[in-house]
């Protein structure tokens, strides 16, 4: 029945847009081909049914009094003026560089929604041609089950209850969602802790659910969802560390710290420890916050990394190297 | 197919129609990226509907001769939908989010069209919440994704000085451009690589250095990696392991893509892997410490228990063992 439904909601949408007058029900009933047959209450039913499909659509729905004398009785209309998408004109280079936006989303909702933005650009006399830029491959993913309902609920401001991974319930009025190296956050005010909070989706436990009408809470203006993201995030380096490096290894570690001197070249400073050190190491200061994930990733690196200072750092790779050093041994016993 | 959707369509294909008239069949799918069959559907349901009343001279005229004939349509009688609905919240925001996420691996020149785009854009979608969502991708420093999009639109060849993660190494090598992609919030390029004699992925990020030089980038006959599936599908044949993890390192089964994840009562994770670089395995592993064990293949989890033990004998030769 799909297609008579469609049909039904397109020309009651061409119906409302051609009057320019405000429309009651009962004419709106006697217009629209497929609401003749309905019962009252089924045509009741269905009228609104079909208005929440225009304003899912974002088709604006206008209602008025149609009559001056009885102005209790809602009338219907559209407005061209709100319907129609404004004079839009881009360049060739413009064009360009919105027809690759066509296929960045890997998620099919947002591709849909995507391609139809597309389709209206089109149809106001736009070409995207994104041919001449097809060696650029820009993509996103959402792969979070949370993603869909909260991006529902950013856009239409309603507050949502979801179970965090430490299984506490939260309510949030979710103002928006950020996405960095590929993991989707959502920022917004936590009702019940009175705070702004970000949260990771893919720590959501369940599909978050809607606990309000829409437009239950203002978001505050101008939003600066990145900086609102740096300063929910995790603190900035406060320690520093002095790492042995042997030369041309860890070299993300190495670039982000200062180079101190290096073993084996007869020159520079050096400490007894770092005089003790095996030829081919440079000594670098390495800022970190906390002595845990530090240590994760000194260990990666095993002998190519040494940790001269400080001693707590050095004891956390030793505490790690020595648990991965007996998993051999375990397996060993356990055959 | 939705009916939602197909009024979506339907309300851009009536403009659209009128702009192009006489557009063929095949071209009006294509720009709509539906098939054949389904515009045929659609115009179907637009020669059912127009203004009410619905009398022969109040309906949406469409030339079906013409369609199933020469396969090309001509609309008329549907004066009152010149214009496309103006775009919902929910289409310029992921249009939007598409344009900034060109925009973080574009060259200077693609960036200011993907500027003056997305200022147009926000001026014709009224006021739709546009910045209440934002993407960042990790693509290194601004002047090396410049210069790798400037060699790659110039066809010119890369030196490239570049750290290789899962050896943690730096090395130097010559790389002809071929593609610039984003996924999972990353950038990268692939390029003929002339040191490995064959095509590699570079991380944007960890690229050290790059000049561009003057040789012209030679035709390379290769088919590049379908980025459609992710990662996942790039790795479906590599082998598979298994890893027992305890609940502080349970991030690792969020963070790598997994073939199935088993939750047990305790909190612990079973969760099985594609890994297709043991030097990738041997570092994840000496990154969690007591967080994880491999439970199969045996023998996987040896190369990292060898390298902590070297580790841990160094630090004792040292005297900083203790």
């Amino acid at each position: 029945m799909a297609p008579r439904k469609t049909e039904r909601i397109l020309n009651l949408t061409i119906c409302l847009l051609v009057s320019g007058r405000y429309l009651s029900r009962s004419r709106i009933r006697e217009a629209v081909d497929g609401y003749h047959d309905l019962t009252d209450a089924a045509f009741e039913r269905t009228f609104e049914r079909d208005k929440d499909e225009l304003r899912a659509l974002g088709i604006p729905i206008e209602v008025g009094s149609y009559d001056p004398l009885f102005d209790d009785e809602p009338g219907y209309r559209i407005l061209p003026s709100e319907f129609e998408l404004p004079a839009i004109d881009l360049d060739a280079e413009e064009a360009a560089v919105v027809g690759v936006a066509a296929r960045v989303w890997q998620h099919a909702s947002m591709a849909e929604s995507t391609s139809s933005a597309l389709a209206k650009l089109r149809a106001a006399g736009i070409e995207p041609d994104a041919s001449q830029l097809a060696s650029l491959e820009p993509s996103v993913q959402a792969r979070e089950p949370a993603f869909e309902p909260l991006w529902t609920a950013v856009l239409a401001r309603t507050r949502v209850s979801f179970t965090y991974r430490d299984h506490s319930v939260r309510t949030l009025e979710p103002w928006g969602l950020t996405a960095s190296k590929g993991r989707w956050y959502v920022i917004g005010w936590d009702v019940d802790r009175r705070a702004e909070r970000m949260f990771k989706l893919s720590r959501i436990l369940d599909l978050p659910r809607r606990v309000s009408r829409a437009g239950a809470y203002d978001v505050p203006e101008p939003l600066d969802l990145r900086r609102l993201a740096r300063s929910l995030a995790p603190p900035e380096p406060t320690a520093s560390a002095t790492l042995a490096i042997r030369r041309g290894k860890a070299p993300t570690l190495r670039r982000r710290g200062t180079v101190r001197s290096s073993t084996g070249s007869g020159h520079g400073p050096s400490t007894s420890s770092e005089r003790g050190l095996p030829s081919g190491f440079e000594v670098v200061a390495v800022g970190y916050s906390e002595i845990p994930p530090f240590a994760e990733e000194v260990c990666r690196h095993a002998a190519d990394v040494v940790v001269l200072d400080p001693p707590e750092l050095r004891q956390a790779v030793i505490h790690r190297l020595r648990a991965v050093a007996e998993t051999a041994d375990q397996r060993v016993g356990a055959a | 197919m939705s009916s939602q959707a197909q009024v979506r369509r339907l309300l851009s294909l009536v403009p659209y129609l009128r702009e192009h008239d006489g557009a063929t069949m095949t071209d009006v799918a294509e720009a709509f990226g539906i098939s054949i069959k389904t515009l045929r559907e659609d115009l179907g349901v637009l020669w059912m509907c127009g203004m009410p009343g619905l009398m022969p001279g109040d309906l949406i005229d469409i030339d079906m001769d013409a369609v199933d004939g020469e396969g090309v349509i001509h609309l008329s009688n549907a004066d009152y939908l010149t214009r496309p609905l103006r775009l919902s919240g929910d289409e310029a925001l992921a249009l939007v989010l598409a344009l900034r996420t060109l925009r973080e691996i574009a060259g200077p020149g693609r960036r200011h069209a993907v500027d003056r785009a997305l200022v147009k854009l926000e001026a014709a979608a009224g006021t739709p919440p546009i910045e209440r969502a934002s993407v960042t991708v990790a693509a290194g420093r601004e002047e090396i994704s410049a210069l790798v999009d400037d060699a790659l639109s110039r066809g010119k060849r890369l030196d490239l000085t570049y750290d290789v993660a899962s050896r943690a190494e730096t090395t130097r090598r010559m790389v002809d451009p071929l593609r610039v992609f984003v996924l999972d919030g990353y950038g990268y390029l692939d390029g003929w690589c002339y040191l490995a004699q064959g095509v590699r992925t570079f991380r944007l990020d960890r690229i050290a250095a790059v000049d561009v030089t003057d040789i012209d980038a030679e035709p390379h006959d290769v088919v590049l990696k379908d980025l459609s599936g992710g990662w996942f599908e790039s790795l479906r044949d590599a082998p598979l392991v298994t890893l027992g993890l305890q609940p502080w390192s349970a991030w690792v089964a969020e963070y790598y893509p997994t073939e199935a994840v088993t939750h047990d009562e305790d909190g612990t994770l079973t969760v099985s892997l594609r890994v297709s670089d043991p030097a990738w395995l041997r570092g994840l592993l000496l990154r969690l410490g007591s967080g994880a064990r491999v439970i199969s293949p045996p023998g996987a989890g040896d190369s990292a228990a060898e390298a902590a033990q070297e580790a841990l004998e160094q630090y004792a030769a040292l005297g900083l063992a203790t």
